[in-house]
């Protein structure tokens, strides 16, 4: 069954669509990362126009992060404070960032900026994940006790002065790295064009030792801020943002995340790193892929300007 | 079907007596009206050649060449170099005039019709229609490259077409060409050239035109997104926060 969409100008599988979107927003819903970075490309595969598929994906990410903030609140599985550091930290990322964008795409390398960017974070991300996740499964199949996490127990970098309490996450940490961390993600979500919830989600709960409960909904808290923002920006200044695609990938991603979410809240934290780390490494190696082995079609097209 | 009826009067009323043959073209539709459910469009081409009846018989068949160009795009052609370990993008080409459709049809195959330094003199095909005029038979290998790179893809997805025996003949003057248009084409105005040849002359040229426009809600949501781009913007976020906060109403179980 095909429907016609009428901003990206082409017709489209219903079906398909929603069982796609239903996949990345079970995904997204487990581990709380936006699933942007898994949607659009896969869009983009199908012939929707990159500049609608990336501003498309935005609403999506929106609704889906809405119902997992939604789920995980109620589960009062959400630090709202640390969720607005962050949001504030991101917004002032997000601008540098899109004024970095603009200046790469003059310069003709915006794709394989791109790709590299994937290529590199991911591998190192995705391979810290696994490789410490690894360890924890191993420690506790042979029952030797890891280090536990004692109150009042930071690393140096959280002592910095312009402390904050956040009782919800038992942190007790200098805002100047929560807010600068938050900024270098916002910074390179606007360079990608996504939400950075795989960066976020490490991050807290490695650097900021987050317990693994609140990483998940205090991560979608922030994506839902940013990409309602960015669904607004996208519609007002490109025009590109395809309400029926939206309608038909929020069903699916709705219903995939409200799974996700009870699947994830099923697993155990460190299976949950082992299967984040597999996922980024893969899709890390998906991209990279394309920069390193011999491309069947070395041309490609984009259109540049409005058609006259 | 107004505008249609008073194109096909005015080139019935066209004087004859220029050319020894005449040309009369008509289109099966001027419009092509996009709604929720579409899925591409045939346009039929038809055509006659009116000879008159002094002049003499031609010895060469007529070889008639419909051409269909949708509306321009600026496009970039990029192609992707070896550097170190990694592929990237080296060389471009701008294509500044392309169009985001174009089909040529053709009663003959190319080869049959002439040679190819015929085919450039006379612009046939579509690598000669993408070349620049001016470039002339030393164009570059290196440059149609891109011209060619373009076609492949456009091809791919039938934005492009090239389809020799595509004209056919229903009686010894009539003829008819069927334009298909894949789901992608874009909205706006596409010219239709007909040229009739014969033993590489040309004969008679006959143009004319039809759209494709969006209607009812979908063209309603192309114009709201373009005028009321923030309203637009507003009521999608809305109704994304919507969606995902009625799922977690009807899915709360635990």
């Amino acid at each position: 069954m095909q429907i016609y969409l009428p901003i990206a100008e082409m017709p489209i599988s219903i079906l398909l669509i929603i069982g796609m979107s239903a996949a990345v927003g079970f995904i997204s819903g487990m581990f709380g990362i936006g699933g942007g970075f898994l949607m659009t490309p896969l869009l983009i595969f199908l012939g929707v126009p990159p500049a609608v598929a990336v501003a498309t994906v935005t609403a999506q990410v929106a609704a889906s992060s809405m119902t997992g903030a939604v789920s995980n609140w109620q589960r009062r599985q959400l630090d709202v404070k640390l969720g607005l550091f962050l949001t504030a930290g991101g917004l002032v990322g997000t601008m540098l960032g899109v004024l970095a964008f603009n200046s790469i795409r003059r310069a003709g390398q915006l794709e394989v900026v791109i790709a590299l960017s994937y290529l590199v974070l991911f591998m190192i991300i995705g391979s810290m994940m696994l490789f410490e996740s690894l360890r924890a499964l191993m420690r506790a199949r042979t029952g030797k006790p890891g280090r536990l996490k004692r109150a009042g127990q930071h690393p140096a970098w959280l002592k910095l002065p312009l402390r904050v309490r956040f009782e919800r996450s038992r942190l007790y940490a200098s805002a100047i790295p929560i807010l600068g961390f938050a900024a270098m993600v916002g910074f390179i979500g606007a360079v990608l064009g996504i939400g950075g919830g795989f960066i976020m989600v490490p991050a807290l709960l490695y650097l900021f030792r987050v317990p693994t409960m609140m990483v998940v909904g205090t991560s979608l808290f922030q994506i839902l801020i940013t990409m309602t923002a960015a669904t607004l920006f996208h519609a007002a200044s490109n025009q590109s943002v395809d309400i029926v695609l939206a309608v038909l990938l929020i069903i699916g991603g709705v219903i995939g995340a409200q799974f996700g979410g009870r699947a994830g809240r099923h697993l155990r934290g460190e299976s949950f790193r082992v299967l984040l780390a597999v996922l980024l490494l893969a899709v890390g190696f998906r991209i990279g892929s394309e920069l390193i082995f011999r491309p069947e079609e070395p041309f490609s097209i984009s259109i540049q300007g409005a058609r006259g | 079907m107004r505008r249609a009826a008073l194109a096909l009067l005015w080139l019935l009323a066209l004087p004859a007596t220029a050319r020894p043959e005449a040309l009369i073209v008509s289109l099966s539709a001027h419009r092509v009206l996009i709604g929720s459910n579409y899925t591409g469009a045939q346009i039929a081409v038809f055509g006659s050649v009116e000879r008159d009846g002094r002049s003499v018989a031609r010895a060469d068949p007529y070889d008639v060449v419909v051409t269909a160009l949708g509306p321009r795009q600026h496009l970039l052609v990029r192609e992707k170099d070896r550097f170190g370990p990694l592929w990237l993008n080296s060389e471009q080409r701008r294509f500044g005039e392309a169009p985001s459709f174009l089909a040529t049809y053709t009663t003959r195959l190319f080869r049959e019709m002439g040679s190819e330094e015929d085919a450039r003199r006379l612009n046939l095909g579509l690598r000669n229609k993408l070349i620049p005029a001016g470039a002339g038979l030393s164009y570059d290998i290196g440059e149609a490259r891109f011209a060619d790179a373009l076609i492949r893809i456009k091809g791919a997805g039938k934005l492009y077409q090239e389809v020799e025996r595509g004209v056919t003949f229903l009686t010894p003057s009539m003829f008819q060409a069927p334009i298909i248009l894949p789901p992608t084409a874009p909205t706006g105005n596409y010219d239709v050239t007909v040229e009739v040849y014969s033993g590489q002359v040309l004969l008679a040229k006959q143009q004319t035109s039809f759209e494709v426009v969006q209607i009812g809600f979908e063209q309603q949501v192309a114009r709201l997104a373009r005028s009321w781009s923030l309203a637009y913007g507003l009521a999608t976020a809305l109704m994304a926060l919507g969606f995902g906060w009625l799922a977690t109403v009807i899915f709360r179980r635990d």
